[in-house]
This record gives C-alpha cells, sequence and structure tokens, in this order.
C-alpha cells in the first residue's frame, strides 16, 4: 500500500508517541504521570465496545450524525470540473466538527473520574463545543481565551457563559491562541488531580494527538460510505480537501483514505496576507520548520533563535503557529500535499459558497474551498473532490462585514 | 566532576546546605543581570541558575514569563545568554552555572552545538523543563556524553514507580518542584516537602534541592533545613522587575541565602 517500506500510514504514532520523528511528548515532569494514565485509559477505551456505545448514541442523538455528504451541484457546475462534494460537518450541534472530540474526551474524562475540564479556544468553536458537553453532563468547565479572541469573538464568549463556563481572558504573551494554551497546561499543572485537559485540536503531547484524530475520524468514515451509497460500490473520492489551523477536521477526514493510494489528500493553511517574509500568515508546513512546542515536535512558525512566532490569518480558529505532528509526518512522507490560501481568496470562496449553494460557511473551511475553486476546473468531470465543511460562518459574519466594507450597525 | 559536583562536596565537607538562586538572562537588560550574576556568589549564593527566555514559558508563573518577555524585548538570544556566562566566568571560575529554560532554542541551534558551545562558555549543568526522562535521548544523554549535568525535576506526581526512571540519567542533583504548578505559585508547607525529600533521597545518592513557592529567608531556612538545599527564583526576579537597583536585590538574595545556610 504505502511506499518505502511503510506497510501502512495508519499504525502511527509508534511507542514513544511519535510519527517519525514529530509528536512525542515534551512536557513537564508534574503533568508526565498524568498524560500516561490519560493514555492507558484510552487505549482502554478504545477497545471497549460500550465506550464506543455511549459515543456513538450521543453523536446520533445529541451530535446530528451522520452529518450529510452532499453534492454541490451548483458549484460544480460554475468550476466547470470535478464533481464536488461538502462533508456537512457544519451542521453538528454547536456548528462545527469540534464537537465530535469534545464528546469523545468527556466521556473519557467522566471514566477518569475527574470533575473539571479545562479548554483552550481561539475562535471560541472548541470552547463552545467543550462549554455544550460539559453543561450536558453537568461538569464544571474553564475555558481560556486570549484576550485578544475575547474581544474579537465576543459571541461565542457570551454562548460558553450561557453554558454555564467559566472564560478566562488570557493576558499573557500576547494574549492569543497559544498563549490560551500555555495557561491551560499552567492550569493543568496546578489541578493535575481533578482536572482533564480537554485538547480541542491534533496537537499537544501524546497521547492527543491519535486521540483526537480517532474521535475525528467519523468524518471520514461516514464518508467512506456515504459516497458509496451515491456513487456506487467501491467508488472512493479521488481527492479530499481540508483546511488545516492544529489540523483536526483535515486529519477526521484524511485519516481513514490514509492507505488508499488512489485518493490525493490536500491540506490547506491560511495564507494570511501571503507566504512570504512578513510571516503574516499561520501556514507551519510552508512557512516553518521543525520545534518542540506544547508537548510535541512538529512544524512551527519561528524565528532563527527558536522563538515562537504569531501567525496571522482573517480566521482565528487557523491562527496558530503550530500544526499537528502527524500532519508534520505525512507532509514530509509525501502522503498528502498542503497548501495555503489567502485572506483574500477565503473571502472570495466564503462569498461563492452563499451566492451558489446557500450555505454560510466558516472561515476556515472557505480557505478549504478557495483551493477547491482553483483546482476543480482543471479536473475531469468523473473526478470526486470531497471538501470538509467543518464549520459554519454564523461567527464570522461580523469580520466578513468588515472586511467587505458593510455597516453592521443597526 | 563538574563545578557542581565539587560544589556539593565541598558543602558536604562545611555541613552546609545549598542556597541556589535563578535569574532570567538578559533582563530587562544585558547589563543589569549580569551585574546581578556577577554578584550572586558574594551575596551567598551557592549555584547560579540562568534562565534562558523563551516565548511559551509553559511551566512558569506571570513573574518568570514577563521577565522572559522583558528579555526578549531586549533583544536577548541564545547567543547573548552564552556571552553573558564567557563574561561572568572571567572572574569567577568555581561557582556552578545551570542554564534553565524550555527545549526549543537548544533544537533550534542543534544539540551537538549547543553542548559544546554550552561547554566552552563555561554552564556546567542543563535543566530543561520540557524533557522528561521519556525524551532522554533528545538532549540528556548527549548532555552527559559532553560533560554536563542533567538536573531533572522530580514532582509530587511522581509516584514510586515512576521514580527510578526520574532519577536513572539524573546528574548533579535532583530539583524536587515542591508544588503542583507553575513557579512563584503558592508557598510549600516544610512538614509537606519532607516526607518526599526522604522517597527521592531513599533512591539516590543525590542531593535533592527543593524549588517552587520560596519567597523568604524563614521558608528557605524551613525547606533547606528538610533537604539538601533550596531554589529561589520569582521572589529574586520580582525585585528585578519591579527596577530595584542591583545592590538592593543582592542584598534580598543575602537575606535568602542567610535563610537556607542557617537550615
Amino acid at each position: 500500500m504505502a511506499e518505502d517500506g511503510l506497510n501502512s500510514y495508519m499504525t502511527g504514532p509508534d511507542e514513544a508517541g511519535r510519527f517519525g520523528i514529530f509528536g512525542g511528548r515534551f512536557v513537564s515532569e508534574t503533568l508526565m504521570p498524568l498524560i500516561l494514565e490519560l493514555e492507558e485509559r484510552y487505549e482502554f477505551a478504545k477497545t471497549d465496545p460500550s465506550f464506543w456505545a455511549e459515543m456513538d448514541d450521543l453523536w446520533k442523538h445529541y451530535v446530528g450524525r451522520p452529518s450529510p455528504l452532499y453534492y454541490a451541484e451548483r458549484l460544480t457546475k460554475h468550476l466547470g470540473g470535478a464533481k464536488i462534494y461538502l462533508k456537512r460537518d457544519e451542521l453538528n450541534h454547536t456548528g462545527a466538527h469540534k464537537i465530535n472530540n469534545v464528546l469523545g474526551q468527556i466521556i473519557l474524562a467522566r471514566r477518569m473520574g475527574k470533575t473539571r475540564i479545562i479548554a483552550e479556544t481561539g475562535a471560541g468553536q472548541h470552547g463552545v463545543a467543550t462549554a455544550t458537553v460539559c453543561a450536558k453532563f453537568g461538569l464544571k468547565c474553564v475555558v481560556y481565551m486570549g484576550a485578544h479572541d475575547v474581544e474579537r469573538q465576543a459571541p461565542n464568549v457570551f454562548r460558553m457563559r450561557l453554558l454555564g463556563a467559566e472564560v478566562v481572558p488570557v493576558t499573557s504573551g500576547r494574549g492569543t491562541l497559544k498563549d490560551a494554551m500555555n495557561d491551560a497546561l499552567r492550569d493543568w499543572v496546578t489541578n493535575v488531580r481533578d482536572t482533564f485537559y480537554c485538547i480541542g485540536t491534533v496537537a499537544g503531547p501524546a497521547p492527543y494527538p491519535a486521540m483526537v484524530r480517532d474521535f475525528q475520524s467519523i468524518i471520514g468514515k461516514e464518508t467512506r460510505w456515504q459516497l458509496a451509497e451515491q456513487e456506487g460500490d467501491g467508488r472512493l473520492p479521488d481527492t479530499v480537501i481540508a483546511a488545516i489551523g492544529g489540523g483536526s477536521n483535515a486529519m477526521g477526514l484524511f485519516y481513514p483514505f490514509l492507505d488508499d493510494p488512489s485518493v490525493n489528500i490536500i491540506g490547506v493553511e491560511a495564507g494570511g496576507k501571503g507566504v512570504d517574509d512578513r510571516m503574516e500568515h499561520c501556514a507551519s508546513l510552508t512557512g516553518g520548520r521543525p520545534g518542540v512546542l506544547h508537548g510535541n515536535r512538529t512544524y512551527l512558525l519561528q524565528d532563527n533563535d527558536g522563538q515562537i512566532l504569531e501567525g496571522f490569518s482573517i480566521s482565528a480558529g487557523l491562527d496558530y503557529p503550530g500544526i499537528g505532528p502527524e500532519h508534520a509526518w505525512l507532509h514530509d512522507t509525501g502522503r498528502a500535499q498542503y497548501v495555503s490560501i489567502t485572506d483574500k481568496e477565503a473571502l472570495e470562496a466564503f462569498q461563492l459558497s452563499c451566492a451558489l449553494e446557500g450555505i454560510i460557511p466558516a472561515l476556515e473551511p472557505s480557505h478549504a474551498l478557495a483551493h477547491v475553486m482553483k483546482i476543480a476546473p482543471t479536473l475531469p468531470a468523473d473526478h470526486i473532490i470531497v471538501m470538509n465543511m467543518c464549520g459554519r460562518g454564523d461567527k464570522d459574519i461580523f469580520t466578513v462585514a468588515k472586511h467587505l466594507g458593510f455597516d453592521m450597525k443597526i | 566532576m563538574t563545578r557542581i559536583d565539587q560544589k556539593f562536596a565541598a558543602l558536604k565537607a562545611s555541613g552546609k546546605k545549598a542556597f541556589v538562586s535563578y535569574i532570567m538572562a538578559g533582563d530587562p537588560d544585558v547589563e543589569t543581570s549580569l551585574a546581578v550574576m556577577k554578584g550572586l556568589p558574594g551575596a551567598g549564593v551557592d549555584i547560579i541558575e540562568i534562565g534562558l527566555p523563551f516565548t511559551d514559558p509553559m511551566a512558569d508563573g506571570p513573574t518568570i514569563q514577563l521577565a522572559g518577555q522583558r528579555a526578549l524585548e531586549g533583544g536577548m538570544t541564545l547567543d547573548k545568554t552564552l556571552a553573558m556566562v564567557t563574561d561572568f566566568r572571567k572572574g569567577d571560575d568555581t561557582t556552578p552555572i545551570v542554564m534553565m529554560g524550555y527545549y526549543n532554542p537548544i533544537y533550534s541551534r542543534g544539540v551537538d552545538l549547543f553542548l559544546s558551545q554550552a561547554k566552552a562558555a563555561g554552564i556546567d549543568g542543563l535543566i530543561i523543563v520540557d524533557l522528561p526522562p521519556e525524551e532522554d535521548d533528545e538532549l540528556c544523554i548527549p548532555a552527559q556524553k559532553a560533560g554536563l549535568n542533567f538536573i531533572r525535576l522530580a514532582t509530587p506526581t511522581t509516584d514510586d514507580k515512576r521514580l527510578p526512571k526520574v532519577l536513572q540519567n539524573t546528574s548533579g542533583f535532583v530539583y524536587y518542584v515542591s508544588i503542583t504548578g507553575i513557579t512563584g505559585a503558592a508557598a510549600p508547607e516544610a512538614a509537606d516537602v519532607a516526607p518526599e525529600v526522604a522517597r527521592i533521597k531513599a533512591r539516590t545518592d543525590l542531593p535533592v534541592i527543593v524549588g517552587f513557592g520560596i519567597t523568604t529567608p524563614e521558608a528557605a531556612e524551613a525547606i533547606a533545613g528538610i533537604a539538601d538545599g533550596c531554589v529561589v527564583g520569582s521572589a529574586i526576579v520580582k525585585d528585578i522587575g519591579e527596577g530595584k537597583p542591583v545592590a538592593e536585590v543582592l542584598a534580598r538574595v543575602a537575606a535568602l541565602a542567610a535563610g537556607a545556610h542557617r537550615g
């Protein structure tokens, strides 16, 4: 299946929590026993049918899974090439793919006897999903959010507070997503005994990258059978595309297709104002180099001295200077291809989706759609693209209005 | 034997506890932090920990985070940190120096190059917070081969099952983190820490030094009394952050050192 002596791309990580040289467990000693315990408990849960029965039940009745796989007919005609399907994870409860993973981690936390959940959030989608599931289970929830993001994502802050979560604005560092993650780790190190850290993406120390991927893989698994249902038995997508900040929605879509060599895999990073020396982007793979941050080795935006740089993107959800370690490995092995899309291109895609399909997408999947717009016209009509519409755009309308020069004041 | 090993041998011979102090390199500028550093041995400091600034110090509280930010804003780099140590060594060839920080700036430099530069500058040991024993091949083993001590943190969450693994490749001394938390947070109770120190000492001949949360001479005395010494960081860094003159900072250090030495 796979090249160069690899029998499979789906066996990672290894015992050391690595995907090739990426991943690992770069945390302080205080946390080390916790992440080892978490790994042990997760490995057990993974093979426990009662765990997945609970997940499946909530996925179906609480989240609304399976999410539809939708043939975007007008978009396909407009672009005049490949046949485009959208995986509608924006229709999930709370409006994004984030809840797939949160449910898994919180069911695990409950089984571990943890009573307090902490999370970091950038755009607020992971924070809202975590606050939601905590409300459902009556768990205490504390969400760390960069002070800058608290300001620009006010509706999500209010949502979290309505759901009973405590939102802590993070002013340390520069007050962005990476600083929120630092403060969540500081909280965890201080409250190790009763607290579970619910990480929102496929990053952090092992076992998080693999665990979050496994919970998000429901996206790709559904895509497989849904496409076969609509296009005939055994029909696989020719290309799968998803946007990448940390990379959880992308890993969820990609993972079940890693060992199908006919499937092209494309991750779309946030190019901000353009991937160049100005570093006003969040494209860790195309504009960064390997380093160690937040418990794992991966590609990072950093200066020559190994100091971490801030990302820049119109989309707060992609505004992270790193990327999940498995993506770093898929990039280096060449199994997946990674490209970047600028703010401007994403805004155009956002509007096209509204106009042609009646779907207001989040700015994150708008990046993926922008790349679909580039490649679809160059591909034949029997080429099937599946793009992950991983979030809806309600949270982004203020940002978009501002960029389009529309005055939202009533 | 590194300068650290020699220092502990001398302290043991004189029946004294060790006082270890931490400052951030380049905080608020190289000149000031070098002046403080040069005054530390005279103020009674047995071992100097010098912080390598990092943008994302996940195990540190606000005091040391801000110190790192000040240093970075002042243009501090790994090279300038090493140069500070080189300068210090011109006037002091005996006081042990431990570099404390996070892995990425070292990984970014390249481990082998970093180790030869650190050794040449006169650094004796490393404390790298985000390198647990599971990642020993990264830096710990190469550092020991290069003749540098690799000092490990043991914590209240390090249980008996795990302790041998934590102690295995540790050298110089063991740094016991007195609380589950970040630097500069709640103060530890000597009575709570004592059994933990005993637990570690039952499994190693290395000195056990206790740090995190110690801010007063009284606390330094109490904690040093139940261990082989203690570390003070945030309390000193706070003074520097408030812009206190070097002499005043060193007066506080001297009081803390006297406390620890009474222990």
